[in-house]
């Protein structure tokens, strides 16, 4: 189905992991849309009409009905443009375990990322870290299991999983970069190591992933 | 090609009232899947609970043909795919109400155990508590009132993913009314009624539990200082 870029809204931030999400979806589809950008520390009466309930970018505007949340958003893209490239597995396991790490990343491990910039002194912020260093090391490992010896964690193409995880790939460089710690580590996650670089120069993410030093402004 | 099973290849390993795993049952038995219980004491999980949910060690958890899928939302729409031919389609066809289904059973996840929990817990607390813990869960309770409309059920004519994710905890209305002496009837009509109708078809009444049964379990974990979600 074609879509013309009017068709096709979305509301967001360029430095936010959530909306950075359905671009990339968008981009495996081809799609074209119209990014409406919402002021930093204020919500357009755009974004409080199409989402009522929790007033969060992003939202996506397809012919004027809103679609809210991420990863809601990311599977909507892929039902509603069949001739892109498939963003959930084909088989039903497979989608019910790339579903649940989704769920693991934004219940567990984005929480465990937060905590290490909101921990105070240095042995909350080891705990903290060493947390996230945890969830990092079974996002590793689920990896390895739904990759199945491809490239990306849904195999030889970028997907859902991909998706879900590697919005998050530039907040922790961040939380590297400003903690001075290593989160990605060649030992312990080095399948992580080699698909974030791999993501992070896809087709689909290279051109919306923002960069690590303007995340950083940002914070100052 | 049709999906067979028998209560050799599928297992759920659950808690008899636990809101999350009731969904599951519900979702099973309105498409007349058989299937093996395997009920699972919370205070001493088994070893299989452990193995097929090492990341959360919570119930439900569905094995199919030795596969473990953890998170009701996630097996819920697990069983709706791999068994498209048993009626009826908990998802609907058109993926935006798709994408509204899947919105609505996350506010639900996200929202009525905790709420509801804090009402019935606050019961023994201030009577701040009190009232913040009752406008709360009735703000929400009427927000999917407005959701459901003059619709018979979340799903439209028939069950859907929304129904079965919140008709359990239709079950927990007689606690809300005991300990948060809060009306039903009055906060949310039409709710009620939906939840009546629900559990007056045969499929869904003989896998909900009663509401004092709830009430008394609810009771009992209060004093014990327990969980559902655990």
């Amino acid at each position: 189905m074609a879509a013309t870029a009017s068709e096709v809204k979305l509301l967001g931030a360029w430095p936010s992991p959530f909306v950075l999400r359905p671009r990339i979806a968008l981009n495996i589809k081809s799609v074209e849309y119209e990014f409406l950008e919402e002021k930093f520390g204020s919500k357009s009466d755009v974004l409080l009409k199409s989402n009522p309930v929790y007033k969060k970018i992003p939202v996506l505007l397809h012919r004027d009905r809103p679609v809210c949340e991420s990863l809601i958003i990311v599977q909507y893209i892929d039902e509603t443009w069949t001739s892109g490239p498939s963003i959930l597995p084909w088989d039903p396991y497979d989608r019910a375990i790339a579903r649940f790490w989704g769920a693991y990343i934004d219940d567990k491990f984005f929480p465990s990322l937060v905590g290490i910039a909101k921990a105070e002194g240095p042995e909350a912020k080891a705990e903290a870290l060493e947390k996230a260093k945890a969830g990092l090391e079974l996002i590793e490992k689920a990896f390895k299991e739904c990759s199945k010896g491809g490239e990306f964690f849904n195999g030889d193409q970028i997907g859902y999983l991909d998706i879900a995880f590697g919005c998050y790939v530039g907040w922790i460089r961040v939380t590297e970069s400003m903690h001075g710690f290593k989160l990605f580590d060649e030992e312990k996650t080095p399948g992580l190591v080699a698909w974030s670089e791999r993501f992070c120069t896809h087709e689909a993410v290279k051109d919306v992933m923002p960069e690590t030093e303007k995340l950083i402004e940002l914070l100052k | 090609m049709a999906e067979e099973s028998s209560p050799s290849s599928l297992t759920l390993l659950d808690f008899w009232p636990s809101p999350y795993g009731i969904r599951v049952r519900l979702a099973l038995s309105l498409k007349d899947i058989p299937y093996t219980y395997k009920e699972e004491d919370l205070q001493n999980k088994s070893q299989l609970l452990l193995n097929s949910n090492p990341i959360h060690q919570q119930i439900p958890v569905l094995i199919h043909n030795n596969k473990p899928i953890s998170e009701s939302l996630i097996i819920i729409q697990y069983i709706d795919e791999t068994w498209p031919d048993n009626p009826p389609k908990l998802m609907p066809d058109d993926p935006y109400e798709r994408a509204r289904a899947r919105f609505w059973a996350v506010y639900v996840d996200k929202n009525v155990y905790e709420l509801g929990r804090r009402v019935c817990l606050s019961h023994e607390g201030s009577h701040e508590e009190r009232e913040r813990a009752r406008g709360e869960l009735c703000e929400c309770l009427k927000v999917l009132e407005g959701v459901l409309g003059e619709r018979e059920y979340f799903g439209g004519v028939g069950l859907g993913l929304v129904d079965v994710c919140l008709v359990p905890f239709y079950a927990w209305f007689y606690a809300y009314e005991r300990l948060g002496e809060l009306e039903m009837e009055g906060v949310c009509p039409k709710l009620v009624a939906w939840g009546r109708r629900c559990v007056g078809e045969e499929r869904v009444g003989r896998v909900v539990p009663g509401q004092d049964r709830v009430y008394e379990l609810i009771v009992e974990m209060i004093n014990k200082k327990l969980r559902f979600d655990q």
